[in-house]
């Protein structure tokens, strides 16, 4: 998937409504009535909105001549999913470096309470 | 040995939030002086191929800061403002430089477990959806970034 598949994957779902219509087909297929159904708008807004879904490759809409389902592309999800576990990836990373200064701090911690009774103090060791 | 907690991560559907959990062997303390500390900051914060450069540092309510990220010569700057530092809780502004338009809220808290750990939770709000999905994706290092923003669970959850 390019980015810029992906950047019209976000953008179609920054929308409430259509983020909800992919919430519905979450459920299942569904006619565009039955999507339409829970909103006071046109069956065209719906159409506009689901043109917009069909471009970033969420749902697919067979065409033909009687009203088929439209239908929740899943692979889309899997590579968000991808993304954001990337990302967490790198988190993960960089707490794995914290781990490892933390676990310094602790040492360095230990020594400070050896220079009470030895008379190192500050000086700098060779 | 003690077992290791990984990161999670959730992508809140309502609000343009990423939140991200981990749990530390330290104290809530320890956890605090890493994130105030510079000398201590700038040795985790970057990208383990990156040189972290903090140019500034005042970590205190009201004070600011900016670090650059230096990779084979090119510098990646980032700054912000620390809005509230206390013992338990870190309220700051991000940016990176290279999108001067983008400044995220981030709130860090550092929880203590007791036995000498502590978990760390951090939020970030960015200022639409569009922007944090690209942030999600730009893979931009940021100083908190963040199990698991299931996407589709979310939306089949949350969305509605």
């Amino acid at each position: 998937m390019t980015a810029d598949t992906l950047s019209r994957v976000f953008s179609a779902l920054a929308d409430p409504t259509r983020r909800s219509i992919v919430a519905q087909l979450a459920d299942g297929d569904a006619t565009v009535n039955q999507l339409a159904e829970p909103y006071r708008i046109t069956l065209q807004a719906i159409y506009k909105h689901l043109r917009v879904l069909e471009d970033a490759e969420l749902v697919s809409r067979p065409r033909g001549p009687q009203p088929r389902p439209v239908h929740l592309e899943t692979k889309v999800f899997d590579v968000m999913d991808a993304w954001i576990e990337r990302y967490r990836r790198r988190a993960e990373q960089r707490y794995r470096r914290l781990d490892a200064v933390l676990a310094a701090m602790n040492e360095t911690n230990d020594e400070d309470g050896a220079h009470h009774d030895q008379d190192h103090g500050d000086n700098h060791r060779s | 040995m003690t077992k290791t907690m990984e990161t999670t991560i959730e992508a809140d559907p309502k609000l343009p939030i990423i939140r991200m959990t981990r749990e530390f062997a330290a104290t809530p303390e320890q956890l605090f002086r890493a994130h105030t500390d510079p000398a201590l900051f700038a040795q985790w914060v970057g990208p383990s191929a990156m040189d972290t450069r903090i140019e500034h540092w005042d970590a205190r309510t009201g004070g600011s800061w900016r670090f650059v990220s230096v990779r084979e010569g090119e510098e990646y700057a980032f700054r912000g403002c620390f809005h509230e530092v206390r013992r338990d809780r870190i309220v700051q502004t991000f940016t990176f430089e290279g999108e001067p338009d983008g400044v995220a809220l981030e709130t860090l808290w550092f929880d203590d477990l007791g036995n000498g750990r502590s978990r760390l939770r951090t939020q970030s709000l960015v200022d639409s959806f569009e922007g944090r999905d690209a942030w999600l994706a730009s893979g931009m290092e940021t100083g908190v970034n963040e199990g698991y923003a299931k996407l589709d669970g979310m939306l089949a959850d949350g969305a509605v």
